[in-house]
């Protein structure tokens, strides 16, 4: 029934902005603590607000406000900022396989806004991504980020102690909302989960390496591991071991 | 505004688009090997347990059981079958109450 009605663009933005709630949510004490932060670090709420318009990438822009207090170069400032975003390709190509029949200007504006939070809700929702629901979407995740970080500069204090690191889990807890369901029905899902789990911790826990770079490392190890595990599957199917 | 944090923030803004918006360009239209469509099927639920952990474990500094509280009852009450902004609130109010506990 559902499937053969051909739903409207409008329809699925707004699907995409319901979707988008929690991310609001969740950016909410980030964006305001990032405003507060670049005041301090002696950003104008004009830069604030810019870096956050034009960058949109959380990690990245906190790390950025501890080099600019180190007194780092513009220069090194931007290769970081890089190396932490480069995760960012991985997330395309996955949303890129998802998103197959809509317009190439459509996926190269909307790509703007995927981030962990906003690639996470549109790669575990069933079925596939429209530009419309991908617009929806980043619209509301977008809006947080950037209304929050000029107010955070404004008002120029962050939420009462208690709120801020309460708060502080919505988007972990986001994470597992969206997890959760797919581990009930999947026991792929649970492996892919705990071993991505596993290997990030191991990685970040000794300092191995970057944190963008560890959770590039530890999403492929584990997506790659159980590819290979499934493949050996299907190749030996009959053979007696399974099903 | 001081033009070096402009073109910062410029710079910045490119280095993280590019790779956004690089797959798409790349990959357009293009059948990609069986394997490599299986490994990018798999890689959200890779990513999100890498992104929940171990970070969920240090939101409060000081205290790892704050974590785990949290991770505890986003899980339950995901598990209960609860939509994802319930997930998120419900898991506000227990940390909220726990720290009025503490």
């Amino acid at each position: 029934m559902a499937d053969l009605v051909l739903e409207n663009h409008s329809s699925q933005f707004r699907k995409g902005l319901q979707a988008g709630v929690s991310i609001g949510i969740g950016y909410f004490p980030i964006a305001l603590t990032f405003g507060l932060l670049a005041k301090t670090s002696g950003l104008s709420i004009t830069e604030t607000v810019l870096m956050s318009m034009i960058v949109f990438a959380g990690a990245s822009q906190y790390i950025s406000l501890s080099l600019i207090a180190y007194g780092t170069g513009v220069f090194e400032i931007i290769l970081t900022t890089f190396i932490v975003n480069i995760r960012h390709f991985l997330m395309g190509a996955t949303l890129n396989e998802k998103s197959d029949h809509d317009q190439l200007i459509h996926k190269i504006i909307y790509s703007f806004g995927i981030t962990d939070e906003t690639f996470s809700v549109a790669a575990t929702k069933e079925g596939q991504v429209t530009s419309g629901y991908m617009f929806g979407l980043i619209s509301i995740a977008y809006s947080s980020w950037v209304v929050f970080s000029g107010i955070g500069h404004l008002i120029g204090a962050s939420l009462p102690q208690t709120l801020q690191e309460s708060m502080g889990v919505a988007l972990y807890a986001m994470f597992i909302g969206l997890l959760v369901p797919s581990m009930k029905t999947s026991v792929k899902v649970v492996f892919l989960a705990v071993l991505g789990a596993v290997f990030n911790t191991i990685l970040t826990i000794n300092d191995i390496m970057a944190q963008g770079w560890a959770i590039v490392t530890a999403t492929l190890l584990s997506s790659i591991i159980i590819e290979i595990v499934e493949v050996f599957k299907t190749r030996y199917r009959g053979v007696g071991h399974e099903e | 505004m001081k033009s070096e944090i402009i073109w910062m923030i410029i710079g910045m803004g490119l280095v993280t688009y590019i790779p956004r918006m690089l797959p798409f360009l790349l990959f357009q239209g293009k059948e990609l090997p069986p394997f490599l469509q299986g490994v990018l099927k798999n890689v959200p639920y890779a990513t999100l347990g890498a992104l929940i952990f171990p970070a969920i474990f240090f939101i409060q500094k000081d205290d790892i059981w704050y974590g785990v509280l949290g991770a505890c009852a986003a899980f339950l009450v995901s598990f209960l079958g609860a939509n994802v902004i319930v997930v998120v609130l419900s898991s506000i109010v227990v940390l909220t109450v726990y720290s009025y506990l503490m």
